[in-house]
């Protein structure tokens, strides 16, 4: 049985390539309304994604690159733009070993109670973030039955960077579990099984195993996380009582600007933070460039 | 390595999946585990190596208590039906994975590893492949590295959950004799488990017959075939053809006839006589069974004839050389040459 696969995917090919070549490939559509779908497809995109994110950089560049400097180089933006990197970098791990954790629960294991803590899980997705915030103000803040104890330990929570943290966690949180689930429930645990026959531990299993079996969808859920913990507003609009150089983060710094009719500081605040944004899309498309093309095939 | 399974009994959340399971494994045989789904055959093999924890009872390797030992103590090659290969891994990475995760004190250094996973390759004749990943071969061929993988570890028991299960039909034979080839040069003790009766006749030392969570018959398949002890086993192992005869004067009776079959030791009383369709002779006379033919299709190298028999409800079947003349008939008069008699109540 030493059968070349290659001949026998290139013979599987053949009659592919043969049907593309053909004049018409009975499943697919006339030329006419491929064409109207693609167009209507690209043309929705341009208006509605493609050319706010232009507006957004002319806008910026409006009074000319001196102007966008300056207002990125001030000193609350650059507290801003600390902050929020900072919030991103402490809340996005976080959430990367609760989201696996949460999801590998979910999918390998059986218990009671399962249903009502994947609809958990989802609980961030459907509460507004303002409420998000205003459980947090509730729980620390100067009223609650938290607060006398708090007082004595010095901790600020309510205010300050702690709070902003939480709430981006809170926020952020079903990001990576809900991208894990449906990819780990989906593969079962036969692979671990053989791992841990084969005499590795439980570690070895989720590392050289587990791991690499869901390093795409863990990825992706970090970055969508990533961009999610930069740029929420509402729970840490709540929760940071907007002080100037201390508790805005890039969001907020960008409303405040806007409402003083700061436009250009406005709009260059924000450009930073759709450039994160572009940045994480543009690494994540060349790490999948990079491996993607095996990773694709082996998913 | 013996293994012995002692009073094992198994619950899923309070379904019993096995109700007091023993049977004993000899040190190098290679033992086939044969049953309809839900039987419990593939639990039996996952608790064999670890990957289930029994309700009660006890598996001991050798004189050892194996209850107590964690699947990587146990030191079994897994071989799952659906291969379960690391697919972000070569061929080569995944044979060799048993040994790379030893801990320092047991592994063997890196060339050695390498040394032995490409023996293996060569073993299960894929060698020149080790570079590939588990997506670009065929199925049988994945089978065969998941095999090399369990090699790898020099288990103690091989355990094969339907190991070919997936595969095509030709590809299945194939397979099945180069098993037997691998077991007879490496003399590992192995179970399989497979819903494939032909499988077990044709590769096992020993059959085990399960059903419904019971070990129904355990035995060579030459005696699991010839006699076995159940109406279950019966029908389940081989072709068969079942009829309703009653059991008076020591002989058997249907529709008022004597058949000439006589039963010595039987009681009297209605019974079922079970026999193979192939095992059969043509005769003339009084003291047979006469049935008249309703369907006659050939099947290869044979010919399936369905016989009405009078004072019977079901048809019987029985086969006769496709070129036999007796094919022609509308009338024909048989008589088993092999068969069984089993009690009414029990089928």
């Amino acid at each position: 049985m030493a059968v070349d696969p290659s001949a026998g995917s290139a013979l599987a090919a053949a009659p592919r390539r043969k049907l593309a070549a053909g004049r018409s490939v009975p499943t697919s559509e006339r030329p006419a309304v491929k064409w109207t779908l693609i167009g209507i497809a690209v043309l929705f995109l341009a208006v509605i994604l493609l050319l706010p994110l232009v507006a957004v950089f002319t806008q910026a560049f409006a009074k000319g690159p001196a102007v966008f400097l300056k207002a990125l180089s001030d000193r609350d933006g650059v507290a801003a733009i600390k902050l929020t990197l900072l919030v991103a970098a402490i809340a996005v791990p976080l959430n990367l070993v609760f989201g696996v954790a949460a999801a590998w629960a979910v999918a390998k294991f059986e218990f009671k109670g399962k249903a009502f803590f994947t609809t958990l899980i989802d609980l961030p997705f459907s509460v507004s973030p303002v409420i998000s915030g205003m459980i947090y103000v509730l729980l620390f803040g100067a009223n609650s039955a938290l607060s006398p104890w708090l007082k004595t330990q010095n901790l600020q929570i309510v205010f300050a960077v702690p709070g902003i943290v939480l709430a981006t966690i809170f926020v952020t949180f079903p990001f990576v579990a809900r991208e894990l689930i449906p990819l780990m429930q989906d593969q079962g645990s036969g692979d671990e099984e053989a791992a841990i026959s084969l005499g590795a531990n439980g570690w070895q299993a989720f590392w050289y195993v587990t791991l690499p079996n869901i390093r795409w969808g863990l990825l992706y859920g970090v970055l969508l996380c990533n961009a999610r913990a930069m740029g929420e507003f509402g729970a840490v609009s709540v929760i940071s009582g907007h002080i100037r150089g201390v508790t805005n983060t890039m969001p907020l710094q960008i409303e405040i600007l806007y409402n003083q009719y700061n436009f250009a500081g406005a709009f260059a605040m924000a450009s930073l933070l759709a450039l994160l944004a572009l940045v994480t899309l543009v690494c994540k498309t060349v790490l999948e460039l990079r491996f993607g093309v095996a990773a694709s095939r082996r998913h | 390595m013996d293994i012995r399974v002692q009073n094992i009994r198994k619950e899923f959340s309070r379904y019993p999946a096995l109700h007091d399971v023993s049977l004993d494994i000899v040190s190098g045989e290679l033992i086939a585990l044969l049953g309809p789904s839900g039987s419990g055959k593939t639990t039996l093999l996952r608790l064999i190596a670890g990957l289930e924890t029994p309700t009660e009872g006890r598996i001991l390797f050798g004189d050892e208590d194996a209850s107590r030992k964690s699947v990587q103590e146990r030191h079994v090659g897994f071989v799952f039906q659906h291969y379960a290969l690391f697919r972000h891994m070569t061929i080569l990475e995944n044979v060799s994975f048993g040994l790379r995760v030893r801990d320092r004190a047991r592994r063997p250094p890196r060339a050695a590893i390498r040394q032995r996973a490409l023996e293996l390759i060569d073993l299960v004749q894929l060698k020149g492949l080790e570079k590939r990943y588990p997506n670009q071969l065929s199925g049988g061929q994945r089978q065969r590295v998941a095999l090399a993988r369990a090699l790898a570890i020099e288990p103690h028991v091989l355990l094969l959950d339907e190991p070919f299960g997936a595969l095509d039909a030709q590809v299945r034979k194939e397979l099945r004799k180069w098993l037997r080839e691998i077991h007879d040069r490496t003399r590992h003790t192995t179970v399989f488990v497979t819903h494939d009766q032909e499988e077990a006749l044709e590769l096992a030392d020993r059959l085990v017959v399960m059903s419904q969570g019971k070990i129904e018959q355990v035995g060579t398949p030459d005696t699991v075939y010839d006699h076995p002890n159940s109406p279950f086993v019966f029908g389940f192992i081989g072709e068969s053809s079942c009829l309703d005869v009653a059991v008076e004067h020591q002989e058997l009776w249907v529709g008022g006839r004597a058949i000439g079959l006589a039963a010595a030791t039987a009681a009297d009383g209605p019974g079922k006589l079970y026999f193979r369709p192939h095992d059969v002779e043509l005769v003339d006379g009084d003291a047979c069974l006469v049935g008249v033919v309703v369907a006659s299709r050939r099947v290869g190298g044979t010919r399936r004839v369905e016989l009405e028999i009078g004072g019977l409800q079901q048809p019987v079947e029985i086969d006769l050389p496709f070129d036999h003349p007796a094919g022609e008939r509308t009338r024909i008069a048989f008589r088993p040459k092999r068969w069984q008699l089993f009690p009414a109540a029990a089928a």
